[in-house]
């Protein structure tokens, strides 16, 4: 074969894996705008969508505006933006330790946010600024003592993990022990919130992960070809001129930031972070980066979930019980298929 | 020999740190109570408050040496047999799957009696056990320390979900399952250690006879078995035991995590890895850490107490965290 | 205009508080081939590793040009100085051509798109390695001395003026190591491109190497061409083992026959 040949081939295989590419994220921006819609017409009772046009517009319409604007509204924007950031967060982990089971609720960092949280809104009744302000930092604080505790010879993503699961553990001991210490909170509330919910939600909520999303979420898109190099391996995507330590360092935090201040407004909403990834990336396929995808998946899941245990089910469950019954079938399955090729 | 003779001595040593712990767990609580009140008391009387308090440690301080010792042994065990120094009943799932089934027995089938959550609990750690070992064991290189705790923690997160699947629309259980998810020996009566005794006697026997075939198996399958062991029946064995050991333990005290993973490395790092010495040494020193855990929680923050769940979990996850940063696992 | 050599000098370099080795002073020749030898741990791949960057060393320079390369931009470097790892990580179902382009990296802006040129180096390197038939297929498929020549066709879609490979030949049948040096002697002789490798293999690095650095302990044994370098006594030294050293009829290069205690005519004495 001559080089000509070679290169047409490579330029017409590119062109197909890149508009492949944006397909897949235009289908999946697509489907989220779709169901934003569709959440915001159907609850209760169903809402014509040239109504809820209208209402988004800020015509008031009788019968609608309430529903709509009030009650549904709130709730559907807190879901796009909670699952924008636990999928895009999730994500980076995963690539940036090149594991899926890597995600931040499996190593420990849902799990130090929602510590903070807890400690908060029990212990100390502060309100929304504080308790997303003490979930970040803790947040920041677990991730920091998980990478420093796992670094030896370099970090190794076992040791990483591993090390994630003891901090963990002992983290939700610490809950445990905060809501046992707190009969006024009430218990199923505190269930509730531990496993993500959308209830009460209301629209000056949303100001916090908007911001974290508007900055530490651009930034942390800014670094997906670092993320994309370091899939490679570290000695390899240092040999290609990557600054691995500080694509690292950028990631966590605004990774971090992002589900900090996501768990801080609903909760850990179980798996969305570790969901989001593999479902993207089964979407995409390998080629490119997974972050904007994921981030859409996250979203849609967390709409879907929520609708599903308001509306679909019987009885109403938060939105974390419904993806956790999704997400813990299929985290098994990916431990047994990467048991298989040995992945881990 | 001189070995042997420190391994007396460990042993004495052992005995009577519990001894001195059963004494100062009669003692302590978060009420103060005078001498006389607690000779009286372990009199059989309990007519002043005082009294009363201390009678209702003496269960408590059974339970809790019973708990220590099975956890303790339990653990010992899930380690030789899966040569991986991260076995725990907490790590790998398997206290997990107890609750799970408990909470689904409370919560669907109306079961309310401590017979019941029994044969449930154990039920339920021998189907988690069992998924995760066989997810942990697939593919290249077998079980290895992380895919096992992988495996666990994934299968713990799975069921943790599901268990407050099942208790959210339930109002009427919530509190009293919570209260049992956290934890401890607090509510000790001598009729429900009555229940769990033969679970763990029976555990207890059958752990006696593998402690040599664990030796065996410490060398590898292959030379287990070119030296006459047969590995199946060494494995299904200890299982059953482990199994019993700690199934019953938490259908009693709820789920107890890290005194199966501490203790058997301490006792590994003081006595040596022969584990006709291990198992013994192991539930003896159990018994002494969960003794001592949960005397700690009655005085760390009186006038309330911490569940020893909570306390064995706060000293045994920085243990974790060291075990795994001093293995080398590069190649992890 | 730069002549592109790389040199070591008074280098100390190990992982956290273990010292590999100290004070080590290294010339690579540029435009030629040179291997490092020695027994194992000796620290060849750890004296790589630091050579490219991926270690910080604990004392010294790494000069290219005379500059330091631990001074350089990671990018600006990896323009210049190529890499490949023992065992470098495929993504899961990475195509061929997609990993290949990984390799253009250091030449692309903080923005700037893909351009012909990235598509011409990548044409190239696949052309080179004789992959350019695999360029679809992914590399999770292919076989381990396929997936070398992909790893090497990453690396020379780089096009890098050094090019460093840590044991490149290690997992590979005695066919396929054959093939990936003779594909480095190639690119050699092509582009001028400087080859510094690890190699397990005395007799292939004899063969192959224009410039042979033997270490042991942590310490530079000989340095020079093979035929100076390989002697009897360098692989007493830095083996411990008995040995005839011949002139290989096949190349006139050094070959070296181990001499153990048995099943040869003059067996090595039995050691005390």
């Amino acid at each position: 074969m001559t080089l000509q040949t070679t290169l047409t081939r490579l330029q017409t295989a590119r062109h197909r894996r890149r508009s492949a590419h944006a397909r897949a994220v235009a289908g999946l921006s697509a489907a989220l705008a779709l169901a934003f819609l569709i959440t915001l017409c159907v609850g209760q009772s169903v809402t014509p969508p040239g109504d809820v046009l209208r209402v988004l517009a800020g015509i008031d319409v009788p019968g609608a505006s309430f529903t709509v604007g009030q009650l549904r509204l709130p709730r559907v924007v807190l879901a796009v933006l909670s699952g924008l950031s636990f999928g895009l967060g999730g994500a980076a982990f995963q690539v940036m330790l090149r594991n899926p089971l890597a995600s931040p609720d499996i190593i420990g960092i849902n799990a130090g946010a929602s510590a903070a949280a807890v400690f908060a809104i029990v212990t100390l009744s502060l309100g929304a600024p504080w308790v997303a302000i003490m979930a970040v930092v803790a947040g920041l604080a677990v991730a920091a003592a998980i990478f420093g505790l796992s670094f030896g010879d370099g970090i190794s993503g076992g040791r990483l993990i591993l090390v994630g699961i003891g901090v963990s553990a002992m983290l939700d001991s610490a809950i445990a022990f905060l809501l046992a210490q707190a009969p006024a909170w009430d218990l199923q509330q505190a269930m509730r919130w531990l496993t993500g919910s959308l209830n009460g939600a209301t629209l000056d909520q949303a100001l916090w992960p908007a911001l974290a999303l508007a900055t530490c979420g651009s930034l942390l898109i800014g670094q997906r070809r670092g993320l994309e190099m370091l899939r490679l391996g570290e000695d390899t995507a240092a040999a290609l001129g990557t600054d691995v330590a500080r694509t690292r360092l950028i990631v966590i935090l605004t990774a971090v930031g992002i589900i900090a201040v996501a768990t801080a407004i609903t909760g850990p909403i179980a798996f969305v972070a570790f969901l989001s990834g593999p479902i993207a990336a089964r979407i995409v396929g390998p080629r490119g980066s997974v972050l904007i995808p994921a981030a859409l998946v996250g979203a849609l899941l967390v709409l879907a979930g929520d609708f599903a245990g308001q509306f679909l089910l019987p009885g109403r469950y938060p939105v974390g019980v419904v993806t956790g019954a999704i997400g813990a079938p299929y985290l098994i399955f990916l431990i047994i298929r990467a048991n298989k090729t040995g992945a881990t | 020999m001189t070995r042997t003779r420190s391994q007396g001595f460990w042993l004495g040593a052992t005995l009577l740190t519990l001894a001195a712990l059963c004494v100062l767990s009669v003692m302590v609580g978060t009420r103060h109570v005078g001498a006389d009140d607690i000779l009286a008391a372990l009199a059989g009387h309990a007519d002043t408050i005082g009294q009363a308090a201390v009678a209702t440690r003496i269960p408590r301080t059974v339970l809790a040496v019973m708990a220590g010792a099975a956890l303790g042994l339990a653990g010992a065990i899930m380690q030789g047999v899966t040569r991986n120094p991260l076995a725990d009943p907490g790590i790998l799932g398997v206290n997990m799957g107890a609750s799970l089934a408990v909470v689904i027995g409370i919560a669907w089938f109306s079961m309310s009696t401590l017979a019941a959550y029994v044969w449930v609990a154990i039920l339920g750690a021998a189907a988690a056990a069992i998924l995760v070992y066989a997810i942990g064991s697939m593919g290249r290189g077998g079980a290895t320390p992380l895919k096992l705790a992988l495996s666990g923690a994934a299968t713990s997160v799975a069921l943790s979900s599901m268990v407050i699947a099942v208790v959210l629309p339930r109002n009427d259980i919530a509190g009293g399952v919570r209260s049992w998810q956290i934890g401890g020996v607090g509510g000790a009566t001598f009729a429900g250690i009555a229940q769990v005794a033969p679970f763990l006697a029976v555990g207890l026997m059958l752990a006696i006879p593998t402690a040599r075939r664990l030796n065996m198996l410490a060398l590898g399958e292959d030379l287990a078995r070119g030296l006459g062991e047969s590995p199946a029946v060494a494995r299904g064995l200890a299982a059953v035991s482990a199994i019993l050991l700690c199934g019953a333990t938490t259908a009693i005290c709820g789920p107890i995590g890290f005194v199966g993973l501490v203790v058997p490395h301490l006792c590994r790092l003081l006595f040596g890895v022969d584990h006709r010495w291990l198992l013994p040494l192991s539930a003896l020193t159990g018994a002494c850490l969960l003794l001592g855990a949960d005397t700690l929680g009655r005085i760390l923050i009186r006038p309330s107490e911490l569940p020893v769940g909570i306390v064995t979990a706060l000293i045994g996850a920085p243990f974790f965290i060291w075990i795994v940063r001093r293995q080398r696992i590069a190649s992890l | 205009m730069p002549d592109n050599t790389l040199s070591a000098r008074d280098l100390s370099s190990g992982y956290g508080e273990r010292m590999i080795f100290q004070g080590l002073n290294l010339q690579i020749p540029a435009g030629r081939i040179t291997a490092i030898v020695g027994a194992n741990a000796c620290g060849k791949s750890t004296l790589l590793r630091t050579m490219s960057r991926l270690i910080a060393p604990k004392a010294g320079q790494v000069l290219l040009d005379g500059k330091s390369i631990h001074a350089m931009s990671p990018r600006h470097l990896a323009r210049t100085l190529g890499l490949l790892p023992q065992s470098p990580i495929a993504p899961e179902g990475i195509t061929v051509a997609d990993l290949v382009g990984r390799g253009r990296h250091p030449h692309q802006g903080f923005l700037s798109r893909w351009t012909a040129r990235d598509d011409q180096a990548v044409a190239e390197a696949l052309q080179a390695t004789g992959t350019q038939d695999l360029a679809e297929r992914a590399v999770d498929e292919l076989s381990g001395g396929q997936r070398q020549r992909v790893w090497i066709a990453m690396a020379l879609a780089q096009q890098t003026d050094l090019l460093l490979l840590d044991e490149p030949t290690t997992y590979l049948d005695i066919c396929h190591q054959v093939e990936v040096l003779d594909l480095l002697v190639d690119l050699n002789r092509a582009r001028a491109t400087t080859v510094v490798m690890v190699l397990h293999d005395l007799n292939l690095a004899a063969r192959y190497a224009d410039h042979l650095v033997a270490m042991r302990a942590g310490s530079i044994d000989a340095v020079g061409p093979p035929d100076q370098v390989l002697t009897r006594d360098m692989v007493r030294r830095v083996f411990g083992l008995d040995s005839m050293v011949i002139s290989d009829p096949a190349s006139g290069r050094p070959l070296m026959l181990p001499l153990g205690r048995h099943g040869v005519a003059q067996p090595a004495a039995r050691s005390a």
